[in-house]
């Protein structure tokens, strides 16, 4: 019960793109087309979880024995960038299918900022465990999935809208997003 | 050095002509997430300008010394660097704003912007020019959060840096200090900053 609460809580009630603003960047960057988003959202999924599993141990059994808790920072970003390249690495070697469809979004997660901030987040887990951790992953992973989705999915049928001169581009986009998370703060108070 | 640069020209082009948030996109989910308020928006620009300005200071310094290979996680070990400084500092000394601006402060680390400077300006510039760009587009960037931050704030809470302009009792448009308003009022300022620019030339 407990992780389904998770679950719902980190895909809707906190949504991490629309009501925690982390990973915006690859939310406004690459969401024009669904194919796109779909790509993204599975390379998120695969480096969110492995990044949330090895940085857990890692504070857990070493930065917090040793007393360098202050090193998180610096330890995590270094962490998540050298597990994109082995992801990368070994992705290519083992599985082609694979790579092919997540190959070009993998050097973007490095500066996703909802890898980082998912492996903090994790850390403040009420008491934690690294089940609870990787859960928490997986269910905010989804929770991008499906904002950049919806999102991407507006955004091609905008194309053929007629937009007023000034709010082309950016203002447009904004202003979705905008509506799409007033429609998820429907959610509020539901865990 | 390519050619000498204009160093007022350089700077004036990061808080209009690229500005940061307003044109080239960069560093959204800090802009989007702490504006609630002016302050917050202040807070944040700040620590972002001071490792925004030290990183580019270092690259600058150290560019010949870094191998071309390795250059991104390296500036990325400098930028993490002055983050934690930032975090420890803004812990001791300011907790009200540590606890506000929460996750947000570790995540300067990721922030595009750093790194986008560091590798498109600082590592190919000498160590005036990289100031003048790091303050540049750092006061740009603040003065974007700012704008933002106070445009919600008084929207949404009837305040501006916590000094109140409506009546106690007077209905505010809570939307705008709820994540929504985040979108919606930086879509209309940037349309606002698109006339604005426009008009300029």
């Amino acid at each position: 019960m407990e992780y389904i609460l998770i679950i719902i809580a980190a895909v809707f009630v906190n949504n991490i793109v629309l009501s925690q603003f982390l990973g915006i960047c690859p939310f406004l960057g690459v969401s024009n087309k669904l194919s796109t988003s779909v790509g993204m959202s599975g390379a998120v999924l695969f480096v969110m979880t492995i990044a949330t599993l090895v940085t857990y141990l890692l504070y857990e059994f070493i930065l917090i024995p040793m007393g360098l808790d202050y090193l998180r920072t610096i330890t995590f970003i270094l962490v998540i960038a050298s597990l994109v390249q082995m992801v990368e690495i070994i992705l290519r070697k083992v599985s082609p299918a694979l790579y092919q469809a997540l190959g070009v979004f993998l050097p973007l997660i490095t500066t996703n900022c909802a890898v980082l901030g998912v492996a903090i987040l994790a850390l403040g887990l009420q008491d934690g465990s690294l089940l609870k951790a990787v859960v928490f992953a997986i269910a905010n992973a989804i929770g991008f999935a499906l904002a950049i989705i919806v999102f991407s999915s507006i955004r091609e049928r905008l194309e053929l809208a007629d937009i007023p001169e000034g709010m082309k581009g950016v203002p447009i986009n904004l202003l979705i997003a905008g509506l799409l998370s007033l429609a998820f703060l429907g959610f509020a108070g539901l865990v | 050095m390519n050619e000498p640069v204009n160093q007022k020209q350089n700077f004036i082009k990061g808080i209009i002509k690229d500005n940061p948030v307003f044109v080239m996109l960069l560093g959204m989910c800090p802009v989007l997430g702490v504006t609630s308020s002016a302050f917050n928006g202040l807070g944040m620009g700040i620590a972002t300008l001071f490792v925004l300005l030290m990183s580019n200071i270092v690259v600058s310094l150290i560019k010949t010394q870094i191998p071309a290979k390795v250059r991104i996680p390296a500036f990325i070990i400098i930028i993490a660097s002055f983050v934690t400084i930032v975090e420890m500092v803004l812990e001791a000394f300011i907790p009200v704003l540590y606890e506000q601006l929460g996750i947000f402060i570790p995540l300067i680390v990721v922030n595009c912007l750093i790194l986008g400077r560091a590798e498109a300006f600082a590592s190919k510039n000498n160590l005036l020019s990289s100031v003048v760009d790091a303050l540049g587009m750092g006061i740009g960037f603040t003065i974007a959060l700012v704008v933002l931050g106070a445009t919600r704030e008084i929207l949404g809470n009837g305040s501006l840096f916590d000094f109140p302009l409506t009546s106690e009792d007077s209905s505010t448009l809570i939307l705008f200090i709820l994540p929504p308003g985040a979108f919606i009022a930086l879509a209309y300022l940037s349309v606002g900053f698109n006339k604005l620019t426009a008009k300029m030339n």
